[in-house]
């Protein structure tokens, strides 16, 4: 039954009028359409403190966002959560937001990053570009499989879940 | 004798704890002295030229791209140029009151933020305390109570603008002529369950701020101060509007430099300066030029240039807050921290006001009248006052398009904030620390200022911080990375 499941959050974050900026955003909207009752799903621009109360109540929570370098395709890592200074302001980076969690809420969820990578951030429009676009399908297809219906999350077969994948 | 050293230039690139991209310079001469202080700012300016050809009626959500800080700001200043457009000057009373619920939840969630997580931080560890501690999870740790009560406020506002807008972000609540939602009953109880214990918190914060700024009245008053003009919306009354009225300036004094200027005036009243060291503009007021005619705007502004707030507890505290300087415009930097709690207190008396108010279940919510060629409002946004100005073509196509946002009306005070905290801060120190950087962006920071790229993807915001000789080699460069 879907109410055994753990709790899952998807945060995408970005702007999707930065064009592969939008990539966090798109890749959320993938999830939300598969209405799975255990797996919720926030959309922001940035990332900030409120989120951490969200994040509270949940037991995993994806945050999904472009990401500028490092491999072609995405990432997919758990994050500690690091109580540390960040050095932008509004906005927080994931670890930050699971560290605020944690601190003022007593949550014990467990977080994730999933770096989408983009290429194109320098104008304004809202469309992905073509290799942008090729990673969110490679993303997409992960995360059907870490969400699954009938076997709820499965984060800790995550590694060969993106082997097989990719 | 001492041997002369080079001219040596700071650079403190971007701040910290501020949005978007900046970067402050500070020219050393010979003797150590502060010669120039600025602070430059990497704005994009692109985003008038996206617009064009663009419908109209786009434009609401569209502008919201501008910004992941203040969207609702252009969301809403936005909406009233288009009522202009679709030639309508006033709003149906349900219209009118949905919008201002989401402008004033917009103000609370925001001044709450700054306030609890991005400058409470400086005050309650200091301005020279390890920057390991001095930030938001520094609060979360030694003031755990004061960091959840602004996770609280931050997402009780949050919630109105969700309700108000119909999501998060981009919202698309408020529409040319009106909106397209009222407020239903089971969301106004939603929130009208939590509006007391908001109210208090705000209470608390504004203790918070008050307390800090009497018991540190020397340094507040003495911190990156200077005399300037100040501007913002007032109602016909003179009472603090932050969603619609009249333009009114002031000078240091408290005289009356524009009043009731309507905001399809503002052209004849306002104009802007190009710099070449800086993307954003210098705005001003014509009849005084670049030179006199700069101003502030923001909570400081607004409190120092409207006649009274027409909710009590927020006036009971307006009027403790002009005693401190008899009755006159107080100029202190500092200052606007107080200003911006007083101001987060009036939002929430507001929000509560219209939470009972029934015409947010009203049905009539839409307006048309005779279509205009141009569209100007004008709007308080949490950091200051907003301009908004479309010229729309008989195809209805956006053709022109001129924004001034509020951070872009405080450049002058934010540069001359610098140079003043730099003068008495930084000369003759042989090494830059940490602390003293700090004062430079502690003196920004009071302005909350939005200098959003609104890009922010891993791996693209890191913190460099270089010192750099009169011939441009580098002497030191410190870089964090996210």
């Amino acid at each position: 039954m879907d109410e055994k499941f753990p709790l899952v959050l998807v945060i995408g974050y970005g702007n999707p009028g930065r064009l592969d900026d939008g990539l966090g955003p798109a890749l959320a909207k993938t999830v939300e359409e598969r209405n799975l009752p255990w797996v919720h799903v926030d959309i922001s621009y940035q990332l900030s403190v409120e989120d951490s109360h969200a994040v509270s109540v949940h037991d995993y929570v994806v945050f999904a966002d472009a990401a500028v370098s490092g491999e072609d395709g995405f990432h997919f890592r758990e994050l500690n959560p690091e109580i540390s200074m960040s050095h932008t302001s509004h906005h927080l980076d994931p670890a930050s937001v699971l560290g605020l969690a944690h601190v003022l809420f007593n949550s014990n969820c467990r977080g994730f990053e999933l770096g989408i990578h983009g290429y194109d951030f320098n104008d304004f429009g809202e469309k992905l570009s073509t290799r942008a676009e090729e990673n969110l399908e490679s993303a997409t297809a992960f995360m059907k499989r870490l969400l699954d219906p009938q076997k709820g999350p499965l984060f800790e077969s995550a590694e060969t879940l993106i082997t097989t994948t990719s | 004798m001492v041997a002369p050293v080079e001219p040596r230039k700071i650079v403190i690139e971007p701040v910290t704890r501020i949005e978007g991209h900046g970067k402050v310079t500070i020219l050393l001469d010979e003797e150590r002295k502060v010669k120039q202080a600025r602070l430059h700012i990497a704005e994009f300016r692109g985003f008038e030229r996206y617009v064009r050809g663009r419908p109209y009626w786009e434009m609401p959500v569209l502008v919201q791209r501008l910004c992941g800080i203040c969207p609702v700001s252009h969301h809403l200043c936005a909406a009233k140029a288009m009522d202009r457009v679709v030639g309508v000057d006033k709003l149906t009373p349900t219209a009118e009151k949905v919008r201002r619920l989401m402008h004033y939840g917009q103000m609370f969630q925001s001044h709450a933020l700054h306030f609890f997580h991005l400058c409470s931080p400086d005050l309650l560890f200091g301005f020279d305390a390890d920057p390991a501690i001095r930030n938001v999870i520094g609060v979360a740790k030694e003031h755990p109570d004061l960091a959840v009560q602004g996770v609280m406020m931050r997402k009780f506002g949050q919630e109105i603008i969700r309700i108000t807008a119909g999501k998060k972000i981009h919202g698309t609540g408020a529409i040319p002529g009106g909106v397209n939602n009222n407020v239903s009953i089971e969301d106004r109880d939603f929130l009208l369950k939590d509006i007391e214990q908001m109210l208090e918190w705000a209470r608390g914060a504004l203790k918070l701020a008050k307390d800090y700024s009497v018991e540190h009245l020397e340094a507040v008053k003495t911190f990156g101060s200077f005399d300037s003009n100040h501007m913002c919306l007032v109602r016909a009354d003179g009472a603090m509007d932050l969603y619609h009225g009249n333009l009114r300036a002031i000078d240091k004094d408290g005289n009356k430099i524009l009043d009731q200027v309507a905001p399809q005036d503002y052209l004849e009243h306002i104009k802007e300066e190009v710099k070449s060291w800086s993307y954003m503009k210098f705005p001003f007021i014509s009849k005084l030029g670049p030179e006199e005619g700069w101003y502030r705007v923001g909570p400081l502004a607004r409190l120092n240039t409207c006649d009274f707030i027409d909710t009590p507890e927020a006036e009971a505290a307006r009027k403790e807050f002009v005693l401190l300087t008899d009755g006159k415009p107080n100029n202190y930097t500092l200052a606007y921290h107080w200003a911006r709690m007083i101001e987060t207190l009036h939002s929430a008396e507001v929000i509560q006001q219209l939470l009972n108010d029934p015409d947010l279940q009203g049905e009539d919510l839409l307006l048309k009248g005779d279509r205009r060629p141009e569209g100007i409002a004008i709007l308080e946004a949490p950091r200051g006052t907003l301009f908004h100005h479309y010229e729309v073509d008989e195809n209805d196509q956006v053709q022109r398009c001129n924004l001034i946002v509020s951070t872009t009306n405080n450049n002058t005070p934010m540069n001359r904030a610098v140079e003043a905290v730099a003068r008495d801060h930084l000369q003759g120190k042989e090494k830059i620390t940490e602390g003293l950087l700090n004062h430079v962006e502690v003196a920004i920071r009071a302005y909350d200022p939005c200098l959003s790229c609104a890009t922010h993807a891993l791996g693209q915001m890191p913190l460099v911080i270089e010192l750099t000789d009169s011939n441009g080699q580098v002497l030191d460069r410190r870089e964090k990375g996210l």
